[in-house]
């Protein structure tokens, strides 16, 4: 991964098409996302934000129809999700779903073992991993009792979202991409989301946070920011448009590609 | 004294080298069943007079009872006129000559559980030459119990070596009359095992049927009984991981337990028994009585059991809680793949007051399996401030499964407080695409699910045997879903 550079190809993304159960969602999606960048990928509720999530992390029941993704020069839809895991490819789960009895730390452990194993790396052992994971844990903010809880199991929504955080950070992916991670949090947890996605920015990585509102944007401030809906991205533009959603809401941007 | 898991896996490793012992003179009765049978086998083990007539009175019995059809099962009927019920261990002849003469899948399966390679051969049946070293593992071993005054041997030599606690407590918990299959086991059982501890004594590490010496090939009609007297401890391990072939198709034990006073026991199973090709041909029967008896106060018995094996299970290890204040419980992992067949479960029957019962039951039906819990909970008048917590999960595999539940309580006090919780769950197509997107592969991704559905069952084993239990359960279920 050290042989990424800043200004890197990381994913390309044309013409996509997807289908969720028949139903038409994404209608030729076009996206390039360079190492070193912040992405925000914003739009109105069920513009296919998620489905794009989804469909890159490889979610077997979401049919792609044409299109192509490229991810680090390798066909991405032609690659298992646990392959495209193991390469860095890292989604943040809007609804992380618990598993009963599985407990997190064990989890994590084979997550970062799988992802060593396929860059040549030595496995690390459970004191190794341990060392690894508390220092994650003060910078989530995350008390030891963690440790032996089971994924997700009982977690707030909040609790939740900070673990898929403590994830990515142990995991250190190439390409993140946040799924409304945002909802659900107060401002003191958005602050430590924040914190912990800041951590994580560098020039051999990517980041794509999927969005609903513009206040994530003042934490995690984005390089690129484009609007999503009806399954294309009408609009791409700097944290300018951002702020500008704010203000005027989705539909000048879909009057304006309706006018197109 | 204590022993770390490790002891014990050394212990086991060792056992092994040394093989096992065969003293019975190698011969074999023509099948079926009638009283002369009966007599043939009491005297080919020289048992006292009293012995023999409690066979019979159990063959009598036997005789006009009919089996019972109300499990969640089908199978043929079974012949029990064409088993032949002596038979000396098998004879080197018959068994695969080697290694290379066995089935690959077999040896794949032992592959993956870790078998040791010495240990492969005899579990396939392979004739390999049983060198009986006198100073072996399990004479120390066998000497380090008896220093403690426990005693723990093969029901034979039990019966020859103290028949009064055999006359004083054989039957006592499950009597010859309780069901048709322990009516059967009670005329014709051949060996076994049998414990006894003595007052106050914690028994200084795990009863294993690995150090079972002189008790090979007693499978088919097994017979155990465990004495905890008063104030004593004992954890008791049946069974082994790695699956075992046998020709005899129908298995009938009787296990029986009794704590007296302020006694503790804990019975672990992990029962492999072959269960069939994925097609469902071939598979052991196995109809098994379990109960212990709580007969002392604020006395302690605890079943935990890991089911995988096995064509058809017909399983309910149980607890009459008799004394005031004692205390039953039920863990239970049961899988089913294929086409096996699994009815199981426990009952609680409060006697005493102030009992207790805990019952946590996790079934994992997957390809075509069936598998039924079946549980009673029955709180008699006297057992006044009983408490019950049955809690019965289910998780399905695949569309083509089953899982069924009859919880079955019957409240005779009204200061008896019962309470139940059952779910049924598929495993989530969301939770193993959460974990495949963490990198893991399909076949972790299942086992990590299935094995945090078992938990609290298997945090209840001892250490080693844990681990074993979630590598078996990873071997039963492989390839069962997507």
């Amino acid at each position: 991964m050290s042989n990424i550079q800043k200004g890197n190809s990381i994913l390309e993304i044309s013409g996509l098409k997807v289908n969720v159960q028949g139903k038409a969602i994404l209608k030729g999606l076009d996206l390039t996302v360079r190492a070193g960048e912040v992405h925000a990928i914003m739009g109105p509720n069920g513009a296919g934000k998620s489905t794009l999530s989804q469909v890159l992390a490889g979610r077997p029941d979401y049919a792609v129809i044409a299109g192509h993704a490229t991810y680090l020069g390798e066909d991405l839809l032609a690659l298992a999700p646990e392959e495209r895991a193991r390469r860095g490819l890292f989604l943040g789960f809007q609804y992380p779903v618990e598993i009963p009895g599985v407990n997190n730390v064990y989890l994590l452990k084979a997550a970062l073992n799988a992802r060593r194993r396929h860059l040549g790396l030595q496995e690390v052992d459970a004191f190794e991993f341990l060392a690894i994971v508390k220092e994650k844990m003060v910078l989530m903010q995350m008390d030891e009792s963690f440790l032996k809880r089971g994924v997700n199991e009982g977690f707030s929504g909040g609790e939740k979202k900070r673990n898929e955080i403590l994830q990515m950070t142990v995991l250190e992916p190439t390409l993140a991409i946040l799924d409304e991670t945002d909802s659900g949090l107060d401002i003191d947890a958005l602050k430590v989301v924040a914190n912990g996605v800041n951590s994580l920015r560098a020039d051999n990585r990517a980041i794509v946070l999927v969005t609903h509102y513009q206040r994530l944007l003042d934490h995690i401030v984005p390089d690129h920011v484009h609007v999503l809906a009806g399954g294309r991205i009408l609009k791409s533009g700097d944290r300018g448009l951002a702020l500008e959603l704010e203000r005027r809401g989705y539909d000048w941007v879909l009057e304006e590609a309706n006018a197109e | 004294m204590s022993t770390t898991p490790q002891d014990l896996e050394d212990l086991v490793g060792q056992k092994y080298r040394h093989g096992f012992v065969t003293d019975i003179a190698a011969d074999t009765v023509p099948p079926g069943l009638d009283e002369d049978v009966i007599r043939l086998i009491s005297r080919k083990k020289g048992e006292p007079g009293f012995l023999l007539d409690w066979r019979l009175k159990s063959y009598r019995h036997w005789q006009t009872m009919r089996e019972p059809h109300w499990g969640q099962l089908r199978y043929k009927p079974i012949d029990y006129q064409a088993i032949s019920y002596y038979s000396a261990p098998k004879s080197n002849k018959d068994g695969p000559k080697s290694l290379a003469d066995v089935d690959p899948k077999l040896l794949a399966t032992y592959d993956k559980l870790g078998v040791p390679l010495h240990e492969r051969a005899r579990l396939a049946g392979v004739a390999v030459d049983a060198v009986f070293d006198s100073v072996s593992v399990a004479t120390t071993f066998k000497e380090r119990l008896s220093e403690a005054g426990v005693i723990f041997c093969p029901f034979s030599d039990a019966v020859r070596e103290h028949p009064a606690l055999i006359e004083q407590y054989l039957g006592t918990v499950v009597p010859p009359a309780d069901n048709f299959y322990a009516a059967l086991n009670s005329a014709v059982f051949t060996d076994g095992s049998f414990v006894y501890i003595p007052k106050g004594v914690r028994c200084p590490m795990e009863l294993s049927t690995y150090f079972r010496i002189n008790a090979a090939n007693t499978g088919q009609f097994e017979r155990t009984l465990i004495i905890a007297d008063e104030g004593s401890h004992v954890s008791y391990l049946e069974g082994c991981t790695a699956p075992m072939r046998d020709e005899n198709q129908l298995h009938a034990a009787v296990v029986e337990l009794v704590a007296l006073d302020n006694a503790n026991i804990k019975y672990s199973t992990v029962q492999n028994w072959y269960p069939g090709d994925e097609n469902g041909v071939g598979g052991i029967y196995n109809f098994v009585t379990k109960r212990g008896d709580c007969r002392g106060r604020n006395s302690r018995i605890s079943w935990t059991q890991v089911e995988t094996g096995s064509a058809i299970t017909w399983k309910y290890p149980s607890c009459v809680l008799t004394g005031d204040g004692s205390v039953g419980e039920f863990y239970s992992v049961a899988v089913a793949n294929h086409y096996q067949q699994a009815d199981t479960g426990t009952k609680m029957i409060h006697v005493g007051r102030n009992t207790r019962s805990t019952i946590v039951s996790k079934g994992i039906s997957a390809g075509h399996a069936q598998n039924t819990y079946r549980g009673l909970v029955k709180v008699l008048p006297s057992a006044e401030g009983a408490r019950n917590y049955t809690q019965c999960d289910s998780l399905l595999m695949g569309d083509k499964c089953g899982a069924h539940t009859f919880p079955y309580v019957e409240v005779r006090n009204p200061t008896g407080m019962v309470e139940h919780e059952a779910t049924t769950s598929r495993i989530g197509e969301d939770q193993l695409f959460y974990l495949l997107q963490r990198g893991l592969s399909h076949e972790d991704a299942v086992n990590m699910i299935v094995n945090g559905f078992c938990k609290s069952v298997f945090k209840e084993l001892p250490m080693e045997f844990a681990v074993e239990a979630q590598n078996l359960l990873a071997v039963s279920l492989e390839g069962s879903v997507g």
